[in-house]
């Protein structure tokens, strides 16, 4: 039965605009599914107060004929976005009771345009991992089951809550950011729509640093016009950013229903791994021919340098995180363990605060900086990942107007199916978009099929710099195509 | 290149991280791996490319030199784990 939490946002701004349901009513709906779906652990921190005090605001708002562009939509904020006042951690341990007297750039656009926060999404522990199992508040479990099985499925990472919360419909739609591929990963294995933009176009300021020549926000959401909505009111150019780009934010809405009529798009031969799943090669098989049937033109292409962008990213990646973590010290926020002196304050505060994985980056990252070793690793990996962007440049430059790939290597998998694997198994899921983040470049991952055993499938679609209204434009076509993916049965409420 | 027990734990202290051995030891096994995984970069041919600096080339914007935040002192110690007044408090450092 479709229910008030069942809509889009776009069907939202219709229903509030009509009065047919107020924000108030639409914030408890989302609260009470919120409370039912505890042992998903979507939410580490749930903001009902807020939701309802904003959604007040919005009910006013809308009786007064000044709605703005999100007014009333409930939305649930990723753990790693800080917000004023309310649990901003990065799903880790050594931020414990850190509540920032400051609002996130991409929050604040957000409650600028009348969002409502329902809470803080769990993540992997500052956003390092891929099936949200690193987070210090446990792990978040995929809405999705196989067909004929009960068993726990991961929802992907590091936005694991924001995916988790979106396909549940436990949030209207969510913010994510995505480091190596931690919004289309998890979109992809939940059925839902994730949008990396290009890096550059929403603000980081406020957002806790993973790696800073990376991390992009973006959001996640039910269906392509959503994100769309979203993208449109995270992005802005920000003072308090310098990275952030100076180039108007387009209406990305106006851009969906312009179909790929005439376009070129590109099929790097790349992205056909050996061994890749028979299931994964039939989706991209069927993407192209959607493309096709819809007017596009389908053209080989070479990206050679692809390989090495996994490799490159496990230099990069910990290295800037080595560098920004260094902030957590036991002194001016969350977890202190004390010491004998400063440095075993330091030391110890720092080796209980840290996960494993976030203690493995950031001693990779100390290694690869270290004395010796900086040109071999680091002025490498940066060498190489200059070679990633120029394959991709030259594709463009050729005329090429979006890419084509699979989004991820498999469907989600088996909640600890991966305790026992070494790390670079792991890593190996963000093989298909990593390529992305090294390139500075926007990708969408959009759903797109199932597998034999009823799981939801990605593919993506990777744009020029600040293109993204092209990526909205041809995720439509594969969206219309493909039909919508919800989830079947609601077995956690 | 591959790293030993003792290179993990000089390694931990330039992180400031508390390892034991036995974490030292398992975190060997696991860096070498993630170090023997990057190995391959050393097949690409880097002659005459400039590492990269910024994924965006754009000319970076000036503004003015100007104080335009401050006088914050409460909000800057509110999270702090020890503090009195508006001071971080730290184990002694100097004698």
């Amino acid at each position: 039965m479709s229910g008030i939490t069942d809509l889009t946002i776009a069907e939202i701004r219709d229903g509030l605009g009509r009065k047919q349901f107020s924000a108030v009513e639409l914030a408890k709906g989302y609260l009470a599914n919120m409370e039912k779906a505890r042992a998903l652990n979507a939410y580490v921190a749930e903001t009902p107060e807020k939701a309802l005090a904003m959604a007040a605001e919005s009910d006013k708002r809308i009786a007064a004929g000044t709605a703005r562009a999100l007014e009333g939509v409930p939305l649930g904020i990723k753990d790693l976005f800080c917000t004023e006042g309310v649990h901003s951690q990065a799903a880790s341990h050594i931020l414990d009771g850190f509540k920032p007297v400051y609002e996130s750039t991409v929050t604040a656009n957000l409650w600028r345009d009348g969002a409502v926060m329902l809470g803080k999404l769990n993540m992997d522990e500052f956003a390092m991992g891929s099936s949200n199992e690193t987070s210090y508040y446990g792990p978040v479990t995929n809405p999705w089951r196989s067909r004929n099985s009960n068993a726990p499925l991961v929802p992907g990472g590091s936005s694991g809550g924001s995916a988790a919360a979106v396909a549940a419909r436990l949030c209207a739609g969510a913010t994510a950011t995505d480091t190596g591929g931690s919004i289309r990963q998890p979109a992809a294995f939940t059925g839902t729509v994730g949008i990396k933009p290009t890096y550059g176009r929403c603000s980081r300021w406020g957002i806790v640093a993973f790696a800073s020549s990376l991390d992009q926000a973006g959001p996640i959401a039910r269906d392509v016009r959503d994100a769309a909505i979203l993208l449109k009111s995270m992005a802005s150019v920000d003072p308090k950013d310098t990275t952030s780009v100076d180039v108007p934010v387009p209406d990305y809405e106006a851009a969906l229903g312009q179909g790929v009529k005439g376009l070129r798009i590109g099929l790097p031969k790349e992205y056909r791994l050996d061994g890749m799943p028979a299931e994964i090669e039939k989706l991209w098989e069927q993407g192209k021919e959607w493309l096709k049937d819809a007017g596009a033109e389908l053209v080989d292409i070479s990206l050679p340098h692809t390989k090495y962008a996994l490799p490159a990213y496990y230099i990069v990646a910990p290295a800037e995180a080595s560098s920004n973590l260094a902030r957590y010290d036991g002194v001016r926020y969350g977890l202190r363990v004390p010491g004998d002196d400063v440095i075993a304050m330091y030391e110890n505060t720092r080796a209980a605060g840290f996960g494993k994985e976030v203690r493995r980056r950031i001693l990779i990252g100390t290694y690869v900086l270290s004395a010796g070793y900086y040109d071999a690793y680091y002025i490498r990996a940066q060498k190489v990942r200059a070679l990633i962007k120029r394959d991709f440049d030259l594709a463009f430059e050729a005329g090429i107007d979006a890419i084509l790939t699979p989004a991820t290597p498999s469907a989600a998998f088996g909640l600890a199916a991966m305790a026992t694997a070494s790390p670079i198994e792991m890593y190996l899921n963000d093989i298909f978009t990593v390529t992305v983040n090294m390139a500075g470049l926007p990708g969408i991952a959009v759903p797109a099929g199932l597998t034999g055993d009823g799981l939801p499938l990605g593919l993506q679609l990777i744009g020029r710099p600040f293109d993204e209204a092209m990526l909205f434009r041809a995720g439509e076509v594969i969206e219309q195509a493909a039909g919508r993916f919800p989830v079947s049965e609601k077995w956690w409420a | 290149m591959s790293v030993d027990k003792e290179t993990v734990k000089r390694v931990a202290r330039l992180a400031r991280i508390a390892v034991t051995d036995e974490e030292a030891a398992s975190l060997q096994g696991e860096l070498n791996t993630i170090l023997g995984f990057v190995e391959q970069l050393n097949e690409v041919d880097v002659t005459g490319i400039e590492p990269m600096i910024a994924v965006i080339a754009m000319q970076p914007r000036m503004r003015e030199d100007a104080v335009n935040d401050g006088g914050k002192a409460a909000d800057i110690v509110a999270n702090a784990p020890v503090r009195e007044g508006n001071f971080f408090v730290v184990p002694k450092v100097v004698e």
